[in-house]
């Protein structure tokens, strides 16, 4: 950070000129705890990947090269696990909560003032209550005895443990359940600062509501929605807490998701190795999906 | 305005106009969709109740088991069952201070870092950023291993500075990219009067840039404190001693203490655990004009 340099941007200009290094020096705690506490682990995660540690092992380890990396990708397990993470992250966050939030935040523009007091107070409360309560909610409405078999008994429907027959659908649901609070605000925000005059002119040319939408509206606040996406797919590749409490991964695995596969080779089976290469993989995925959005909405030209 | 689009410019009188009677003429079909859209939000804020009914109906009930049942008497036996110090009084103050302190480490750290980060330009500020934007999606669960052993090595396991220095580290990423994107919504322009009569940038930044930025500044110490506060995980490896352990890892103690579950009582006990966040952001939220400020921190 010692070679910040005076810049033309518009956030830049005239600013004082003190020696490049002091103007960084602020970035300077930041940073330390970003590299010590995450940058360190992190380097040592890599490293540990290509071993084979194990984490009662006081009996020493050796480098292994791309083994467990290998050991991954043959296995029908992580295969499983991996597709369980992509639709979970594609069911409950690019759809669920962005699609949602999205079509929270544009009716609450013509809903009633009250209305919208009474929906945002509940949507936000399900996204400020703990995981971990979250989690034993859904488990009281889904599980074996839970309320929605309550429901279905008494309309004649045969009940069952959704928590075991749909589990990635379960913790999906849930997951929408939590996050979409966290987009609505972000739209809500964005869409705030669309013109009304805009929207109007485009009524009058004939566009109709869905056209208005569509070529209009959501184009304005195209920026919002790439970040927006960017940061909750992020978010739900690591979900751990949430799906722990509902599933524990199970049952076979079928709601394993990364997060949860890894822990449990890393901690449950004390294979340390494996289970930091599977983290990295989770790393890597990430990497792509914001590589995809980054390209695709140019997001970070605003950032330069 | 986050927004490039060419046809940004006002209509011209004349169709403003036409838009005026078009609104007009459609005056009664306005209401019907008026209507129609108030019943959808009020239909999707009860799909979202529903969970929410299982927990406030089983904790004021005794025999409350996982379904929905009303309570019959109504009693406040569960909330007297978990309301003693090691159940409740103690990891909840143990939250506190752990959540609150790294917090306060986290807003204190991130400012100080958005400042050059929003206000000067620097061929590795983009790489900076998206290394923490990237951050933010980190799975803390896969370092923690590492973490554990790097704490034992240093003598920092079991220890309240070790424990936050670590929790403030995990917010900071999305904390500092939230609070870089409310700062620059902070004119520049205000500063450089500053600047001109030889203030330096922190001062500036102290009595001009946070003064102007305090609503978004609230906005990310909420959310920070609220993560924090759920975050079960990081305490649950860092901290051993059962004196130690927050609310957020006590929660989890609650089944094999108890063996045998006592619905009512993990419900009685998930209200009192979660009000401090339900309680903050309310009170913030007040302050702030009844919605979080979100504009401007989200666009990238």
């Amino acid at each position: 950070m010692s070679t910040l340099t005076a810049g033309t941007g518009r956030g830049a200009r005239r600013a004082p000129a003190p020696a490049s290094l002091l103007r960084g020096l602020p970035l300077a705690p930041a940073v330390v705890l970003l590299v010590l506490f995450l940058g360190y682990p992190v380097v040592y995660c890599i490293w540990t990947a290509f071993t084979d540690m194990k984490l009662t092992g006081a009996s020493g380890y050796e480098f292994v090269g791309f083994d467990n990396f290998t050991r991954a990708f043959t296995s029908a397990e992580f295969h499983q696990s991996a597709l369980l993470t992509v639709a979970f992250t594609v069911m409950s966050a690019i759809i669920g909560q962005n699609v949602l939030g999205m079509v929270l935040a544009l009716l609450m523009r013509s809903g009633h003032r009250v209305v919208r007091a009474i929906v945002s107070a509940i949507v936000i409360g399900a996204w400020v209550l703990p995981e971990v309560v979250a989690g034993y909610l859904w488990t009281a409405l889904l599980g074996d005895g839970g309320s929605l078999n309550g429901l279905l008994t008494a309309v004649g429907l045969p009940a069952q443990n959704w928590l075991f027959t749909a589990p990635i659908l379960a913790v999906s649901i849930a997951n929408i359940w939590r996050g979409t609070a966290f987009s609505m605000l972000v739209y809500s925000a964005a869409l705030s600062e669309v013109p009304k005059e805009i929207e109007e002119a485009a009524r009058v040319d004939g566009a109709g509501t869905w056209r208005r939408l569509f070529s209009v509206t959501l184009p304005m606040v195209r920026r919002s929605i790439a970040t927006n996406l960017m940061l909750i797919t992020l978010q739900t590749l690591s979900v751990f807490g949430l799906i722990w409490t509902m599933t524990r991964g199970g049952p076979s695995n079928q709601s394993a998701t990364l997060p949860i596969y890894a822990y449990q080779q890393a901690f449950q089976f004390g294979d340390l190795g494996y289970g930091t290469a599977l983290a990295l993989v989770l790393l890597l995925i990430g990497g792509v999906f914001s590589l995809v959005y980054l390209r695709a909405l140019r997001l970070g030209e605003s950032m330069s | 305005m986050t927004t490039d689009t060419p046809e940004l410019t006002a209509p011209p009188a004349a169709a403003r106009a036409g838009a005026h009677r078009v609104v007009r003429r459609r005056r009664s079909s306005h209401v019907v969709s008026k209507l129609t859209v108030n019943l959808v939000l009020l239909l999707i804020a009860a799909c979202f109740v529903v969970p929410l009914l299982w927990v406030v109906l089983a904790a004021f009930n005794e025999s409350a088991t996982l379904s929905v049942t009303w309570p019959d008497p109504w009693s406040l036996g569960n909330f007297g069952a978990v309301l003693d110090e090691d159940t409740t009084f103690r990891p909840m103050l143990n939250g506190f201070i752990l959540c609150g302190t790294a917090t306060l480490v986290t807003i204190a750290a991130s400012v100080l870092a958005a400042y050059p980060l929003s206000r000067y330009q620097s061929r590795y500020k983009r790489p900076f950023l998206l290394t923490i934007l990237f951050t933010t999606g980190l799975p803390i669960t896969a370092i923690m291993v590492p973490v554990y052993g790097m704490f034992v090595q240093v003598d920092l396991i079991d220890t309240y500075m070790g424990t936050i220095l670590f929790m403030a580290t995990t917010s900071l990423p999305i904390a500092i990219w939230l609070t870089k994107n409310f700062m620059d919504a902070v004119p520049i322009e205000l500063e450089e009067a500053a600047w001109t009569d030889g203030a330096a940038p922190m001062q500036a930044l102290r009595r001009i840039v946070l003064p102007l930025m305090w609503p978004g500044m609230s906005v990310v110490a909420i959310y920070t404190f609220i993560h924090l506060w759920g975050n079960f995980f990081v305490p649950f490896i860092l901290l051993q001693s059962n004196d130690n352990l927050p609310a957020s890892v006590s929660i989890f103690s609650f089944f094999s203490q108890y063996g045998q579950v006592v619905y009512g009582q993990l419900a009685a006990y998930s209200v009192i655990y979660s009000l401090p966040a339900l309680l903050l952001y309310l009170m913030l939220s007040r302050r702030l004009g009844g919605a979080f400020a979100f504009g401007g921190a989200v666009k990238g």
